[in-house]
């Protein structure tokens, strides 16, 4: 039994005052609803979760108390990819019709505070200053662009790109282009990411509606068909954010192994990709990401931005909503907002960011700690 | 005299040179970890013997932390940009450690660091608190 998405809804991101996380859960839900012509009591099954907003579960409080199957995930930064995979098999398996994801989330300004005890690490950690994510992804990205000869200018045309695109999208937090002087010229976070290279955590609701696939016509006249939905866990000897150590030999990452999972999964390799979403926590990311999904070789992506092979009107448009950097992240939404946008794109929707040709294939990938990936691939 | 402390010493044996950094190795295939850990993370056996890890390696990656972190980062009241890499110390692991350099036109990939303690933060009391870091080889 196959899966279609035949419903979306997404609440703005970026921050709303006096809004909390579960109201712009509730908001995306009733939109998705909306879109798919359904009414909540209409949904089977629902499936979701934010990192720091509340428990999903309890938006029947605010939807309707239906008394339906609704289970909360936790899984950082792969709920919403996490959720999906939970929502796709229930309804492959025949147990459900009609159900629906949703993440939301709302975290307070400035990088993540994590606490080391919730990941089985010291004190010790946090109190010297290494338990930050924004130090993972400058030390990530000053190795690869060792390792793989890319210049330190490849990474504010990613950032460039970001806000470009966010800039053509009503959702989007970062709506102001920026150009790469100014990108550079922002405060030094983490050498060499600056602040304008990194997205910061934010606020934001995503939802979905899924149905059997025979059956998604009835609900909208453009269903897109999620193909495959993989996550995975880290590999003895990958580099993954928050690790105190690391093994000396190397391993395949996270990414690597879940993109890679989803395109066999779905049958269709990364040369069909006609658009994709990839994790850009921070331009050094969505710089190696794009590589370790296979969407290019390892060295090849300073020539791709500087051609605008990723820009919306290149050959592999990424990040096309603006990503992470534009929108924020909110945890819970951040994984579903890459499908809401690969969704948008698919059905001819996505306005003034539309990508031209007619895409039929579109990609998803997010990354986070302790060292996890999810990765979709939908198709028309 | 000042009294001083290390910061956890789970993390630290006494060795005749001084302290050192303490981790596992796993008695059935030899991976290494640190810190000290119960189980292999590669096979699986929980079967850890202490393991005295080197002194000097290569960095393998850094960069330098530019704002104060929130908690529960403890340092200094004044706040100093710190350099922060991966270590490599061979045949054993790539261990995170604050770097004593702060200025990155001076570190580089490959460069050779040693061992060093460094005070974070002092207790209520007055007792110097003492964490591991990484200076570049004399």
């Amino acid at each position: 039994m196959d899966v279609a998405i035949v419903g979306i809804g997404i609440h703005p991101f970026g921050r709303h005052e006096g809004v909390s996380g579960r109201q712009q859960g509730a908001y995306a839900v009733r939109e998705a609803l909306k879109d798919a012509g359904v009414s909540w009591a209409d949904i089977q099954f629902a499936v979701g979760g934010s990192h720091s907003a509340g428990d999903a579960d309890s938006l029947v409080s605010d939807l309707g108390l239906t008394a339906l199957p609704f289970v909360n995930v936790y899984n950082g930064c792969a709920t919403g990819g996490s959720s999906l995979i939970m929502a796709d098999t229930l309804i492959r398996s025949g147990a459900h019709d009609l159900g629906i994801v949703v993440g939301f989330d709302k975290h307070p300004r400035g990088a993540f505070d994590t606490d080391p005890a919730t990941l089985g690490i010291g004190s010790w950690y946090g109190e010297t200053g290494l338990m930050l994510t924004t130090q993972f992804f400058a030390l990530k990205a000053q190795r690869y662009l060792h390792d793989h000869g890319i210049s330190r200018s490849a990474l504010a045309k990613v950032a460039v790109k970001a806000y470009y695109n966010g800039s053509l999208n009503p959702n989007a937090w970062r709506r102001l282009p920026l150009g790469e002087e100014e990108v550079n010229a922002s405060v030094m976070l983490s050498h060499p990411l600056t602040q304008y290279m990194f997205c910061s955590p934010g606020e934001g609701g995503v939802a979905l509606v899924l149905c059997r696939a025979d059956r998604a016509r009835k609900y909208t006249d453009k269903p897109v068909y999620l193909r495959s939905a993989e996550l995975r866990s880290r590999l003895f000897g990958s580099f993954e954010v928050f690790s105190p150590w690391l093994a000396v030999e190397r391993a395949e990452s996270p990414s690597e192994q879940a993109s890679r999972a989803a395109f066999e999964a779905a049958g269709i390799g990364p040369a069909e990709v006609d658009l994709a979403q990839v994790q850009d926590t921070d331009c050094g990311t969505e710089i190696s990401h794009l590589a370790e999904c296979g969407l290019c070789k390892h060295g090849e992506q300073e020539e791709l931005l500087r051609t605008g092979a990723t820009s919306i009107g290149g050959s592999l448009p990424v990040n096309t909503d603006g990503g992470c950097i534009a929108n924020g992240e909110p945890i819970g939404a951040s994984g579903l907002r890459q499908i809401h946008e690969n969704v948008s794109q698919l059905r001819g929707a996505a306005g003034a960011r539309q990508v031209p040709g007619e895409p039929k294939v579109a990609f998803s990938h997010v990354y986070g700690a302790p060292g996890v990936s999810a990765c979709t691939v939908i198709t028309t | 005299m000042t009294k001083s402390r290390l910061i956890d010493d789970g993390l630290f044996i006494q060795a005749d040179d001084g302290p050192r950094l303490v981790g596992s190795s796993c008695r059935s295939c030899g991976t290494t970890t640190f810190p000290r850990q119960e189980s292999c993370p590669k096979c699986t056996r929980v079967d850890m013997a202490d393991s005295i890890l080197p002194r000097r390696g290569t960095l393998w990656s850094f960069t330098v932390q530019g704002f104060r972190p929130k908690p529960p980062y403890a340092g200094p009241a004044e706040f100093v940009p710190y350099g922060v890499g991966y270590v490599e110390l061979p045949g054993a692991v790539l261990v995170e450690a604050v770097l004593t350099e702060n200025d990155p036109e001076r570190l580089h990939i490959g460069d050779e660091m040693e061992l060093v303690l460094r005070p974070l933060r002092r207790d209520p009391d007055g007792t110097e608190v003492l964490t591991f870091a990484f200076a570049p080889a004399r």
